[in-house]
C-alpha cells in the first residue's frame, strides 16, 4: 500500500470515529496548530530562508502572523458557527423546527502552493479542522525544505492519524487525486486547476481553486502618487513579486508614467537599499525554472529600472518597464516575479475596456482619491477582490471573502468563509406528527376546496422572526379555528 | 435559425452591455415570469398531464406555486439581497470600507430534469435573474409537452436579448456543453453529472448538482402509526414516486412493519381509492423505457410484493407497490427507484438502522418518523444527508429559508431562495482605503526590524479579543 493510500485510509477511518464531532477537541487541535506556528517559529523560518531566502521578519509578518490571527478567530467563534442556524418558516411550519445545522464533509485534501507554503496550506487547514473534517495535507514539493519541516513536525502536534501530512512531487499527488475525497482544495495555477477538477469530477467531489491571473493595477492621476507607489512597490516585490495577488501590471496615464517610475525607483532604495542583491529583506526566485521563465518574459520590452540579475542565486532585481505594449510577452501571462510593467492609456474607461477584455483576475487596484471614479471601475469591472488605495492588505481581513471568479478560481474561505466552505449546510425541518389536521388539505382525493386552502397556506410566506410572540399566537390561534372550521364542514 | 454558438454569443453581448445589471431590469423579469405562470395555467397544467398524467393538485402546489413562491419571495427581498454587506471592522480599519458586493457572473447555464420539468428549470432560472445573469434554459426533452412550452412562452415572456430556450437531446446538450458558462446548473443523475463536471473543468466553470439518491426512511420508537403511514405514502406516491426527495426505501422493526401495513394500505385506500388506476389522483410513468426498469426491477426482487406489483404499460400505469423481505444486497437496493414500489426492510435496533444508511452514499434527503425527539436526534447527529425532514416528507424543500441541495454523491452546492441568488452571484470582496495613516503603514515596510514587527503583532494581538481579525497594515 503506497503512503498515500494509507494516509486516506486512516483518515477516513479516524473521521468515521466521530472524534473530529466535538468541538472540543476541534478546539484543542486548533490550539495546538498555534502552539506549532509559536514554538517552532525558528525552523518554519529556518525553511522558508533555504527555499525563498525570505527574511528573519518575513516569516511572522507574511506567513505565520495572519495564520495566528485566523486561529484565534476560530476558537473563538466556534460554538457561534457550528451551531444550528434558524430560518424562514411558512404558515404551514408555524409550530416546526426549521434551521440549518453545518456539519463536517468528512476527507478533505488540501494542495499548497509554494509561494506563502505555510499560509496557504494551513490555511484551509484551520477551516478544514474548524469544521470538524479531517484532512490529508500535500504542501508543495517546490519549497523542498518547508515540506520537509511540515512532514516531519506538524504531525508533533496535530493529530497524525487525521491530519496526515503527505509529501512529494506530481506523481504522489496523482496518487492522491486517484482516491475519493469530500473536498478538494487547491491554491496554484490554472492549469493544473483544470487537472484537479477534472480529477474530481470522477468522484463528484466539490472543489475550492485558489488560482492567480494578472492582478490589474490602475493609477488614477488624481491620487498621492508618492504614498501609492510605495505602497505598490511593497505590493509587488514582497516575496520578490510571487504573491497570488501582487499587483501585476500598471496602468496609467502617459503624464505621469514618469513621476511613477521616479517613486518606484525611491520606494525600493528606501526598502531594499541600492543593492537589493545584498540586503536580507529582499527574496530570491523559488528556482531555475521559474528565474529563465521571469527573464524570457524581459525580453521584447523597455527596462527604466533594474533589470539586473543573477541565475547562480535566482537573483532578480526589482525591475519596471515602461510604455509596455498589450502583445509584449510580459502580458501574456501571470509574471509572478518583481517585474512591473507600466502600460499607458488614456482614461479610466479605456482601462476599464482593457481589463474587461482579459480573464477576471483574483484582485484589481485602484489608486485614486476620487471615490466615484473607483465606484464606477468596481461597477464596470469583475475580479476576485477589489482593493482602493493599497496592495495585498485585504487578504488579511478575516470578514471579507477571499477567492476568485472565472478564471482566477472558484470558492473562497478566510474566516467564518472557510469554516462555512468546509461544511455541509444541512436543511433541516423538525415536525411532530400531531396536528394531522392540517395536512388533510393535501391528501387525495383532491377537491378544488382544498387545493384552494393548500395555495392560501403555501403562497403565503410570512417572516415569523420579526413577528413579536404575541403575534404569533394570535395568528396561530385563527389558522387552527379556521382550519378545525373548515374540516368540520367538510 | 441561430447556431448555439451564435445565441451564446448574442447573450454573452447582451451581459456585457451591462442591461442585466440594473435592479429594475432584474425585477422587471422576474414580474414577467410571475405574469407567464398567471397567464397560462391552463396550458401548463395541459402539458404536464400529457408528459407524467400529472394529477391538477400536483401540478399546482409542485410546480406552479412552488415557482410563484420563490418568485414572490425574490421580488420582494430582491432590493435588500443586491445590497453590499458592510463587514465588521474593528480599530485598524475603522478609517476603511470593507463590505462584500454580490455581481453576476456572466452568462450560465440551466439544465432541468423532466420529473417536475417546470419547477425544477425555472427556479434556478429566479435566482439566475435575480443576480443580473443572462441565462440558457435547457429542458429536458423527456418532458416533451413542456419542453415545446416552454420553447413558445419564454422568448413571448422574457427579454429575447438575455434569455434563450435551447431544445434537444444528449447530443445537443454534449454540444453545448463545449461552451464556456460563467455557471452551469445541472439537475438529474449521477452518471451525467459526471461528464458535465468533466466538461466544466475544461473552462473552469463553477456548478451546482442537484443529484439523487436512494432517500432512506427510518420508522422508530413510539409513533402515531396511522398519521405517519399518511405522510409517507403522500410523499412516497406523489407523482408516482417520481422525486428525487421521495423516500426511497423504509427501515423499521419487524414488530413496527405489522402495524404500518395496514396503516400504509388505509392510506393507500383513503388517497386512491380501491383501484389507483381509476383515480384522478394518481399519477404515470414518464415514459416506456422507466416503465419498463420499474417492471424488471419488480422482477429482479428477491422480497415478497405485498401491496400492488401490477401495471399497464398503454397508460404507463403502475401500482402503488410495497415490497419486504428483503434485504440490502436486493435489485431494489442497488439504485434509485424512483417510482411507486416501496421496500420496506427490517432492522433489529436503531443502532443498526443508522449504521445501514451510513455504509451507503449519502442521500438528498432522510426522513425519521418517531414521536421521541432522542430518536429523532440521534439519526440527525450521526448520519449526513442533503437535508432532513423529521415525520413527514419532500415538504422541506418547500421552505426557502432552507438551502436545497445534495452533499457528496447526492450533490453540490444548493438553492431555493436567497441560496439560488446567492449560487448565480460572485461575492466580491472590497476594501477602500484612505491616504492617512502612512505612519502605521511604514511599520510593515522593509527595511524590516525587530521593533516594527513587535508593534505590528501588538497591534494584531489585541484585535484577537475583538471580533473579526485584521491586520494593521
Amino acid at each position: 500500500m503506497s503512503q498515500e493510500q494509507r494516509a486516506v485510509e486512516r483518515a477516513r477511518k479516524a473521521f468515521c470515529t466521530g472524534r473530529t464531532k466535538p468541538l472540543q477537541y476541534r478546539i484543542d487541535q486548533l490550539k495546538n496548530l498555534q502552539r506549532f506556528i509559536v514554538e517552532r517559529q525558528k525552523e518554519i523560518a529556518d525553511a522558508l530562508k533555504k527555499d525563498l531566502n525570505k527574511s528573519e521578519f518575513g516569516t511572522p509578518l507574511y506567513e505565520t502572523m495572519g495564520l495566528e490571527g485566523e486561529i484565534s478567530l476560530a476558537v473563538s467563534k466556534l460554538a457561534e458557527w457550528a451551531a444550528p442556524r434558524p430560518a424562514t418558516k411558512n404558515l404551514l411550519t408555524v409550530s416546526d423546527e426549521v434551521y440549518i445545522q453545518p456539519e463536517p464533509l468528512g476527507v478533505v485534501l488540501i494542495i499548497g502552493a509554494w509561494n506563502y507554503p505555510w499560509a496557504v496550506t494551513l490555511q484551509p487547514l484551520i477551516g478544514a479542522i474548524a469544521a470538524g473534517n479531517a484532512a490529508v495535507i500535500k504542501p508543495s514539493e517546490v519549497c523542498v525544505h518547508t515540506s520537509k519541516v511540515m512532514g516531519a513536525l506538524l504531525p508533533l502536534y496535530i493529530d497524525k492519524e487525521v491530519y496526515p501530512v503527505v509529501t512529494g512531487g506530481v506523481q504522489e499527488t496523482q496518487e492522491l487525486l486517484q482516491h475519493r475525497f469530500d473536498y478538494i482544495f487547491y491554491t496554484g495555477n490554472c492549469t493544473v486547476g483544470k487537472v484537479i477538477m477534472e480529477a474530481a469530477a470522477k468522484h463528484l467531489t466539490p472543489v475550492t481553486l485558489e488560482l492567480g491571473g494578472k492582478s490589474p493595477c490602475y493609477i488614477d492621476k488624481n491620487c498621492d502618487i508618492t504614498i501609492a507607489c510605495r505602497r505598490i512597490a511593497w505590493g509587488k516585490y514582497t516575496n520578490c513579486g510571487q504573491t497570488c495577488i501582487a499587483p501585476d501590471y500598471i496602468l496609467c496615464d502617459p503624464s505621469i508614467q514618469d513621476r511613477i517610475i521616479e517613486e518606484i525607483k525611491k520606494s525600493v532604495k528606501e526598502f531594499y537599499t541600492e543593492d537589493p542583491k545584498t540586503c536580507s529583506d529582499y527574496g530570491r526566485i523559488i528556482n531555475k525554472r521559474h528565474f529563465k521563465r521571469v527573464m524570457t518574459l524581459l525580453e521584447d520590452s523597455t527596462i527604466a529600472m533594474g533589470g539586473q540579475n543573477d541565475e547562480s542565486e535566482c537573483y532578480i532585481a526589482p525591475t519596471v518597464l515602461r510604455d509596455v505594449k498589450p502583445g509584449a510577452k510580459v502580458m501574456q501571462e501571470e509574471i509572478f516575479g518583481p517585474v512591473l510593467p507600466i502600460l499607458c492609456i488614456g482614461n479610466v474607461d479605456e482601462a476599464i475596456d482593457f481589463i474587461n477584455q482579459r480573464e477576471k483576475p483574483l484582485a484589481l487596484y485602484i489608486f485614486s482619491s476620487d471615490n466615484k471614479l473607483i465606484k464606477h471601475m468596481i461597477t464596470e469591472t469583475s475580479s476576485g477582490g477589489v482593493l482602493a488605495n493599497d496592495c495585498l492588505v485585504h487578504f488579511s481581513v478575516s470578514s471579507l471573502p477571499f477567492g476568485g471568479v472565472g478564471n482566477s478560481g472558484m470558492g473562497s474561505y478566510h474566516g467564518k468563509f472557510s469554516f462555512d466552505q468546509l461544511s455541509h449546510l444541512r436543511g433541516c425541518l423538525i415536525k411532530q406528527l400531531k396536528m394531522e389536521g392540517m395536512n388533510k388539505m393535501r391528501y387525495p382525493p383532491h377537491t378544488a376546496k382544498k387545493l384552494s386552502w393548500a395555495r392560501f397556506f403555501i403562497l403565503n410566506q410570512v417572516e415569523l422572526s420579526k413577528l413579536g410572540r404575541w403575534a404569533l399566537f394570535a395568528l396561530l390561534a385563527v389558522v387552527v379555528a379556521v382550519i378545525l372550521q373548515r374540516y368540520f364542514a367538510d | 435559425m441561430e447556431s448555439q454558438r451564435q445565441i451564446i454569443e448574442r447573450l454573452r453581448a447582451a451581459f456585457q452591455s451591462g442591461v442585466t445589471a440594473p435592479l429594475q431590469f432584474r425585477l422587471t423579469q422576474l414580474k414577467s415570469l410571475l405574469s407567464l405562470l398567471e397567464d397560462n395555467e391552463p396550458q401548463i397544467l395541459e402539458a404536464l398531464q400529457k408528459d407524467l398524467a400529472k394529477p391538477k393538485f400536483e401540478a399546482v402546489l409542485s410546480e406552479i406555486d412552488m415557482v410563484v413562491n420563490d418568485l414572490c419571495y425574490t421580488i420582494n427581498s430582491l432590493p435588500t439581497w443586491i445590497q453590499p454587506s458592510y463587514v465588521g471592522k474593528n480599530l485598524a480599519t475603522k478609517l476603511d470600507d470593507c463590505f462584500v458586493r454580490r455581481e453576476p457572473l456572466g452568462v450560465v447555464l440551466i439544465i432541468g430534469a423532466w420529473n417536475y420539468p417546470l419547477q425544477l428549470i425555472l427556479a434556478p432560472l429566479i435566482g439566475a435573474i435575480a443576480a443580473g445573469n443572462c441565462a440558457i434554459l435547457k429542458p429536458s426533452e423527456i418532458s416533451r409537452a413542456t419542453e415545446r412550452l416552454l420553447a413558445q412562452l419564454i422568448p413571448k415572456y422574457l427579454s429575447q436579448e438575455c434569455f434563450a430556450v435551447i431544445c434537444g437531446g444528449a447530443e445537443e446538450t454534449k454540444s453545448l456543453l463545449e461552451n464556456r458558462f460563467d455557471h452551469i446548473f445541472y439537475t438529474g443523475s449521477q452518471a451525467v453529472a459526471r461528464s458535465i463536471l468533466q466538461a466544466a473543468a475544461v473552462h473552469l466553470t463553477p456548478v451546482t448538482l442537484e443529484l439523487g439518491g436512494k432517500c432512506p426512511c427510518l420508522i422508530y420508537g413510539r409513533l402515531d402509526m396511522l398519521a405517519a403511514a399518511k405522510r409517507l405514502v403522500w410523499s412516497k406516491f406523489f407523482n408516482a414516486g417520481q422525486s428525487c426527495v421521495a423516500p426511497d426505501y423504509v427501515l423499521c422493526t419487524p414488530e413496527m412493519r405489522e402495524e404500518l401495513l395496514p396503516a400504509i394500505a388505509k392510506a393507500l385506500s383513503i388517497f386512491y381509492g380501491s383501484q389507483p388506476k381509476q383515480s384522478e389522483d394518481f399519477s404515470r410513468i414518464v415514459t416506456d423505457r422507466h416503465w419498463d426498469r420499474l417492471m424488471a426491477l419488480l422482477g429482479k426482487t428477491q422480497g415478497r410484493v405485498v401491496m400492488g406489483g401490477e401495471g399497464s404499460k398503454e397508460d404507463k400505469y403502475f401500482a402503488p407497490t410495497v415490497v419486504v423481505d428483503l434485504d440490502g444486497s436486493d435489485a431494489l437496493m442497488q439504485e434509485e427507484i424512483f417510482g411507486p414500489i416501496m421496500p420496506i426492510l427490517t432492522i433489529e435496533s436503531l443502532e443498526q438502522g443508522i449504521t445501514f444508511i451510513n455504509q451507503r452514499e449519502k442521500p438528498l434527503a432522510l426522513y425519521v418518523f418517531s414521536d421521541e425527539s432522542q430518536v429523532v436526534n440521534m439519526v440527525l447527529e450521526r448520519t449526513s444527508s442533503g437535508g432532513f425532514c423529521s415525520n413527514d416528507g419532500i415538504v422541506h424543500m418547500t421552505l426557502p429559508g432552507l438551502p436545497f441541495g445534495g452533499v457528496g454523491a447526492s450533490g453540490m452546492g444548493s438553492y431555493h431562495g436567497r441560496w439560488t441568488f446567492e449560487t448565480f452571484s460572485h461575492r466580491r470582496g472590497c476594501m477602500l482605503r484612505g491616504w492617512g495613516l502612512e505612519r502605521i503603514s511604514m511599520l510593515r515596510y522593509p527595511p524590516y526590524t525587530e521593533s516594527n514587527l513587535s508593534w505590528l503583532r501588538w497591534a494584531t494581538s489585541a484585535k484577537k479579543k475583538s471580533w473579526g481579525v485584521c491586520s494593521v497594515m
